[in-house]
């Protein structure tokens, strides 16, 4: 696995800024949480470093080097929000996932490595000749998250991936995620607007606000004790309990 | 099966049925009646119907009826070419902006909105001069001038389906650009691109009989029923029929193109399908109960029936509550529990074909389930409850600026004229804090934050003297902190107005930092009832307790994973016979399967539907 940096990395639309010379290391083997209001720029972070949006500034590296963005292997992957349009209607979950497999493996590896990723996200591997009209949201994530782990990346950016599931189905969703960062040590950017979700999956917190990281460290001193006005603000509006963050371990 | 079924209706069987006639006649007509057609009888020039010639001959004496089914195939085959041309180079057009990138892609949607602006007519005629007068120079014509428009439709569709994060998982894995135009993109704009392309060929027919019956299309010695009405023309005072039956077929081969199309778009979901439905059923006798002394709203076995497609949907399974005056109450459950469709129950919002039947249903001292005059019943609801839902984009009409949206209100119910009712909106978007209420109110709801709309929403509501605030997933799409201003703020307007609040949520942690009482739903059914402070610990129903316990909140154990329900949400139109929750628990044993436990209260008043609850041994309820 591998550690991808963000280098003062700027995005422009138009004569809008959305990222400002934003920076941020995301560790080998790590999950970096991150935070922040809508229009913040945390989505676009995420656009940014797998290609889907304009980079006008600074350099988005993997291991030191340029991301490529071109031939088979594609070493970063991304989860997205809706699994009711993250996945081709037409396409069955099987196909779906093979579709990010790298190189043209045969058909009989091309089935076993299909089952051996439906088993890996706890769906059943039987489940891969059918449509995604037959599967629940929570479903569809593991299976968006298969195809994502198909492509053999190296690092997995997420974002959003429990915001459109059930409460019970992202309990789930978590633990997967939490799993498979233990068994893979796969190195994650984990895009949520839900601290108390970041504070469960993440061991770095960055915090974003108005296109810039305004404060990053240690999950537990980040959302125990936060250094930032716009950091506070966010933990105070939290509902329910009054925040405290236990060590992890 | 549903598109054989929505084929199979009138006009699917009368338009396919049209169609395999036409498309007989062009194969084979040729083959049968070419010698019949071509025959010259000197002795009838120009004749009239008769038992020899139907319908008549023309100017050298070839039977007209029969040169009408003959000409049938080149009409048909020139219309269908013509088409492929327009869908051909419609698709290449279309697709062209997402193959090409940015610069070159503008380029050429530019270029095709300037065409599509041309008269069709008009380029039909500028492409018949350029390609020469004839049958090729025709269906060209034709061909091209009908590109414009399927290149639009598919530009749309494209851009539609490009949006779509599949399209960006298969950019970000590696798939190529034509690969994803082939794999994803066009498979998925098929089905309204061939709909447009049926009817298309009917409009196509036209133009090409025009175009021949003006001289431009084919040419003697061929013949198409263009050229056959050019040739009648000449005579329709004496034999109106040469002209009308190529006029006739034409309309008939068109029909069978259009009636197919639009069965086919039923077939494909576009159009409305909505009868295929079934019934919901007889109506379960009621029977009429009090309602609860005090209550604001009282609620006695709501049911409510959605039609389906297989079978009618119980969403709402016989649900009781009531809400005393200025009390907080709180609705969590998973999505297809039951929690909206029972909160737009209470606001009188459910309209046909889906059912409502309650025991009583009774707000504000009116009970909505029996028939009232419809006028003061919106005049009671108007005024006295107020609903914010949770797409504030789409609670407001967008083509209004939100002054007079919220003006409408006091004129509509309470007879303000519209100087006064404009004040009044001023003012209560000041009340809900909304900065510069002047200026706010002359904007349109795209210029507020999705922050900003809730407000105004809730502002929409304090326009009467609401008694009972309904709030569904109010502040699901919005960001913490403007979360916790709309929460603060709608515990400001309740301590200010006195109004109870019925609060829908799918988040526990909402719920009890703003309610008094939660109601927990599964499966269209309340299945336990307590105060929302005991709602962590105090939880007797097995699903309240995983409910809790898979939220993660800012205390969560970080080293113990997440407790999960096991298993699946009830599907609405599939509830099993005895507790709908059994599959998913825990606890659940024979009986739990097989019989649908009650909801029981206890000596506290909280209520729980489970065999397997045990009764607290001390009531917590002491404090309330």
């Amino acid at each position: 696995m591998s550690v991808l940096s963000f280098r003062d990395v700027r995005v422009r639309y138009g004569s809008h800024t959305v990222l400002k010379d934003v920076s941020l290391e995301i560790g080998d083997g790590e999950v970096v949480g991150l935070v922040g209001e809508s229009g913040s720029g945390k989505s676009t972070m995420a656009r940014a470093a797998v290609g889907l949006a304009p980079v006008t500034g600074g350099e988005i590296l993997l291991d030191g080097r340029p991301i490529p963005r071109r031939g088979p292997v594609r070493p970063v992957q991304m989860v997205f929000q809706d699994p009711y349009s993250s996945l081709d209607p037409r396409m069955t979950v099987g196909e779906s996932v093979a579709e990010a497999m790298p190189g043209r493996p045969g058909k009989q590896a091309r089935r076993a490595e299909i089952t051996r990723l439906l088993t890996l996200v706890h769906l059943d591997p039987s489940r891969a000749d059918d449509l995604p009209g037959r599967l629940s949201g929570g479903q569809r994530q593991r299976v968006a998250l298969a195809r994502a782990l198909a492509a053999r990346p190296e690092v997995i950016i997420a974002d959003e991936i429990t915001s459109s599931l059930d409460v019970s189905v992202q309990g789930a969703v978590l633990n997967l995620v939490r799993d498979m960062q233990r068994e893979l040590g796969l190195s994650m950017l984990f895009i949520s607007h839900n601290l108390a979700v970041v504070r469960y999956v993440a061991g770095r917190v960055a915090v974003m606000y108005g296109g810039e990281i305004v404060e990053q460290g240690p999950a537990a001193q980040v959302l125990g004790a936060p250094r930032h006005e716009y950091t506070r603000h966010l933990l105070a509006a939290v509902p329910g309990t009054i925040p405290t963050v236990k060590e992890p371990t | 099966m549903r598109a054989a079924r929505v084929l199979l209706r009138p006009v699917g069987l009368a338009g396919i049925g049209l169609l395999v006639l036409v498309v007989l006649v062009a194969a084979f007509g040729p083959i049968l009646w070419d010698g019949r057609a071509t025959v010259v009888d000197t002795d009838h020039l120009l004749a009239g119907p008769s038992a020899d010639h139907w319908i008549g001959t023309d100017n050298l004496g070839r039977d007209l009826f029969f040169r009408v089914l003959v000409a049938t195939r080149l009409s048909i085959v020139l219309a269908l070419a013509a088409t492929a041309i327009s869908i051909v180079l419609g698709v290449v057009l279309g697709a062209a902006p997402m193959l090409a990138g940015r610069r070159v892609g503008r380029v050429i949607t530019w270029a095709v909105n300037v065409l599509v602006a041309f008269p069709g007519l008009l380029l039909v005629l500028f492409f018949a001069v350029i390609f020469g007068v004839g049958a090729r120079g025709a269906a060209l014509a034709v061909g091209l001038a009908g590109a414009p428009g399927f290149a639009r439709l598919c530009h749309t569709l494209v851009a539609g389906v490009s949006e779509r994060d599949y399209v960006a998982a298969a950019r970000i894995a590696g798939v190529g650009r034509f690969r994803v135009l082939f794999r994803h993109v066009l498979p998925n704009v098929a089905e309204p691109l061939i709909v447009n392309a049926t009817m298309a060929a009917g409009s196509v027919l036209l133009s090409f009989a025009g175009l021949s019956f003006l001289g431009l299309g084919v040419q003697a010695p061929s013949y198409d029923w263009g050229r056959l009405m050019q040739d009648g023309l000449n005579g329709i005072y004496i034999h109106p029929l040469a002209a009308l039956a190529p006029g006739l077929a034409v309309i008939l081969a068109g029909l069978a193109f259009n009636l197919t199309g639009e069965a086919l778009a039923g077939a494909f979901g576009i159009g409305d399908v909505a009868t295929v439905r079934t019934a919901l059923g007889q109506a379960t006798a009621t029977e009429l109960t009090a309602p609860v002394p005090g209550a604001v709203l009282s609620v006695d076995d709501l049911r409510v029936t959605l039609p389906g497609v297989h079978q009618p949907v119980h969403a709402v399974r016989g649900v009781t509550f009531a809400i005393k005056d200025g009390e907080a109450v709180g609705v969590v459950g998973e999505s297809g529990s039951g929690k909206s469709m029972t909160a737009l129950a209470v606001a009188d919002l459910i309209e046909q074909p889906a059912r409502v039947e309650a025991n009583h249903l009774v707000f504000a001292g009116e009970d909505l389930t029996v028939p009232g005059d419809p006028e003061s019943r919106r005049k009671h609801l108007g005024t006295s409850l107020a609903i914010v839902f949770q797409d504030p984009m789409t609670s407001f009409n967008p083509a209004h600026r939100i002054g007079p949206q919220l003006a409408e209100v006091s004129r509509a119910h309470q007879g303000l004229r519209r100087r006064a009712a404009l004040a009044r909106a001023v003012d209560r978007l000041r009340a809900v804090r909304i900065r510069e209420p002047e200026r706010r109110a002359r904007q349109y709801p795209f210029q507020f934050s999705g922050g900003m709309r809730q407000r105004a929403m809730i502002g929409m509501g304090l326009m009467g003297t609401p008694r009972l605030i309904i709030a569904d997933e109010p502040t699901t799409s919005l960001d913490v902190t403007v979360q916790s201003q709309v929460l603060a703020l709608l515990a400001e307007v309740r301590r200010d107005t006195g109004a109870a609040l019925l609060l829908i949520s799918h988040d526990v942690s909402v719920v009890t930092d703003v309610c008094d009482r939660v109601l927990v739903m599964y499966a269209g059914r309340i299945v336990e009832e307590l105060p929302a402070a005991d709602l962590r610990t105090l939880a007797r129903h097995p699903y309240t307790k995983a409910l809790v316990a898979a939220v993660p909140d800012m205390e969560t154990d970080l080293d113990r994973p997440l407790a999960v329900i096991p298993g699946v949400p009830i599907d609405p139109p599939h509830v099993p016979i005895g507790c709908a929750f059994a599959a998913r628990c825990p606890l659940a044993d024979d009986h739990c399967r097989a019989v649908d436990p009650p909801l029981l209260a206890d000596a506290a008043g909280n209520r729980v539907a489970c065999h397997k609850a045990a009764p607290h041994s001390v009531t917590s309820k002491v404090t309330a």
